[in-house]
């Protein structure tokens, strides 16, 4: 056979390293030695499971095994005892049979979610939030991350060092939490994950305006945390808003790397099976008549996903959605988007007249400019329209953003070129 | 003799497959189903949305509906294949091919097996 017959070890790693990770995080309550316990545990793995097969229970063998090493490792410390003979070592290393019963994993559901919160303390700016969970949580490498933010391997480790250090100063508590602080943390981390979607869905700089690997992780980060809170309407909520997202990605870009705005999309390359499970989970969380915001994004997603054609959606309904966003959540950026769906329901003057408020506070977000200008585009205001697409181009984050206001503004010109040559 | 072979695995080691693992697993899966299909052995077949997608409701003096599946295990029921084989040594050869390097199959006799054409309303 060949030798990727052991990929599966990697997988199985991949995903028992949540909870393992969690779980050595309690013991040792701090992340570097729960870190090296996890990566101590893994490389006997990958001996110990390519001769024996995959143990019963991977994560709780990982834990065993993590914890049993990192208490030798400190016993061996704290002696000042020459290196134990592999002997001493070899009782350790099939620990399967009394496993279950000796292992406790009721914890393991506050365990996750304690390394996830720890990731996103509010003391960290979200990017080394982000950084830290895809280190921690998902194991990706530093090489990886660095990679997905397009910066130097050097300055990511840097990052995520600093991220840790910070953690560790910030003492968050070991305790099993109460309902409040689950809730806060759920929150917490909820927000963490929907950052990480939005970096890969919406580049914050460079080239690339889409990086599809990061938008995968969120949502198997989301997956994961719904799987161990599976009454949480918001958690549902979020997880159908990825994955109706990311279900329209091949459409948003153009063979050329242009964007390709909602309407203009060719909705046969939407992904049918992650709309098909994100409309489940928008039916899911509603019936709980407890609504949230992502619960709200979510359900205006599901009334895109369910138009077949862009002329067939339903702009009303996303009108009163967002309107709900607004009251639960007021923020001008929901405003903004709200008026995308005025403009279709009432016409482009009401919709400029309930964003024209919003200049103040939005007056370097790049899409106010865009939807702006296209507001007084279809109002005949050329050169107004022209000074909006100005403005926004100069605060794109990404080239694809750019070009994007760039054509419109291309049409403007060669529209105006026809209309003076006439 | 027809069978049940339901597939069992942990959907977080399958969730984290990449596309082309994903789709290569399946592919086997149809090339399989087709031969047995070709020798009028092969049933009905599904593969299951992930249990965050599932719902249960459970009999009581009021039924209860709770999120998520009805038991929480390692291991999760992903699909099913219905294949018509002559005696149980047979539906393990045929299991054997269907399995993909993790998880378990496991085989249940069918007592009994209904059709009804769904997407339609049957006019009378």
């Amino acid at each position: 056979m060949s030798v990727t017959d052991n990929s599966w070890i990697a997988t199985t790693l991949a995903s028992a390293r949540p909870q393992a990770m969690g779980a050595l995080l309690r013991y040792f309550r701090d992340l570097d030695t729960a870190e090296e316990a996890f990566q101590e545990a893994s490389l006997r793995a990958l001996k110990n499971w390519s001769t024996n097969g995959p143990p019963r229970d991977p994560a709780a063998w990982l834990i065993l095994v993590g914890r049993n090493s990192a208490l030798d490792e400190a016993r061996r410390k704290s002696r000042q005892q020459p290196f134990p003979d592999e002997d001493a070592v070899a009782n350790i290393e099939d620990p399967e049979p009394d496993l279950a019963d000796r292992l406790d994993d009721s914890h393991y559901r506050d365990d996750v979610l304690r390394l996830m919160f720890i990731c996103c303390h509010p003391e960290l700016p979200a990017t080394q939030q982000i950084a830290l969970a895809l280190r921690m949580v998902s194991g990706l490498t530093v090489k990886e991350i660095a990679r997905a933010f397009l910066v130097g391997e050097s300055a990511m480790e840097q990052r995520i060092t600093r991220a840790k250090r910070r953690v560790t100063a910030a003492n968050v508590p070991f305790e099993t939490p109460g309902a409040v602080e689950r809730a806060e943390r759920l929150a917490a981390v909820a927000a963490m994950i929907y950052l990480l979607f939005n970096e890969g869905y919406s580049a914050s700089g460079g080239d690339v305006h889409v990086r599809a690997p990061l938008c995968e992780e969120a949502i198997r980060l989301a997956r994961l945390l719904l799987r161990l809170f599976q009454g949480e309407p918001e958690i549902m909520g979020l997880l159908a808003l990825l994955l109706l997202q990311h279900a329209r990605t091949r459409a948003r870009l153009d063979a050329d790397g242009n964007i390709v705005l909602l309407e203009d999309q060719d909705r046969s390359l939407w992904d049918r099976d992650l709309i098909a499970e994100g409309l489940v989970l928008v039916d899911k969380a509603l019936r709980h008549r407890r609504p949230g915001p992502y619960q709200l994004q979510a359900a205006i997603a599901a009334v895109h996903a369910h138009a077949a054609r862009a002329e067939d959606t339903d702009w009303a309904e996303i009108n009163a959605l967002y309107k709900i966003l607004e009251q639960l959540q007021p923020s001008p950026v929901v405003t903004l988007n709200r008026a995308v769906a005025v403009s279709k329901v009432e016409g482009p003057a009401a919709a400029l007249e309930l964003i024209e408020p919003l200049a103040d506070k939005l007056s370097s977000y790049f899409h106010f400019y865009g939807v702006k200008g296209a507001f007084l585009l279809q109002l005949g205001r050329d050169a107004d329209a022209k000074e909006a697409f100005d403005r926004a181009i100069s605060l794109a984050n990404t080239a694809a953003e750019a070009a994007h206001i760039r054509m419109h503004l291309d049409r403007l010109m060669a529209q105006k070129k026809l209309a003076t040559s006439r | 003799m027809q069978y049940a072979i339901l597939c069992y695995d942990s959907e977080a080691v399958v969730g984290g497959w990449s596309k082309e693992k994903d789709e290569a697993v399946m592919a086997k899966s149809l090339a399989v189903k087709t031969e047995l299909a070709a020798r009028g052995k092969m049933g009905p077949t599904l593969r299951l949305m992930p249990t965050t997608a599932a719902t249960t409701v459970r009999a009581g003096a009021q039924p209860v509906v709770i999120d998520g599946p009805f038991a929480e295990t390692k291991e999760q029921l992903l699909g099913f294949y219905v294949v018509d084989c002559e005696d149980l040594n047979e539906a393990i050869e045929v299991a054997k091919q269907f399995l993909h390097g993790s998880g378990a199959l496991e085989i249940r006799p069918i007592k009994a097996l209904w059709q009804h054409p769904m997407g339609q309303s049957q006019k009378s």
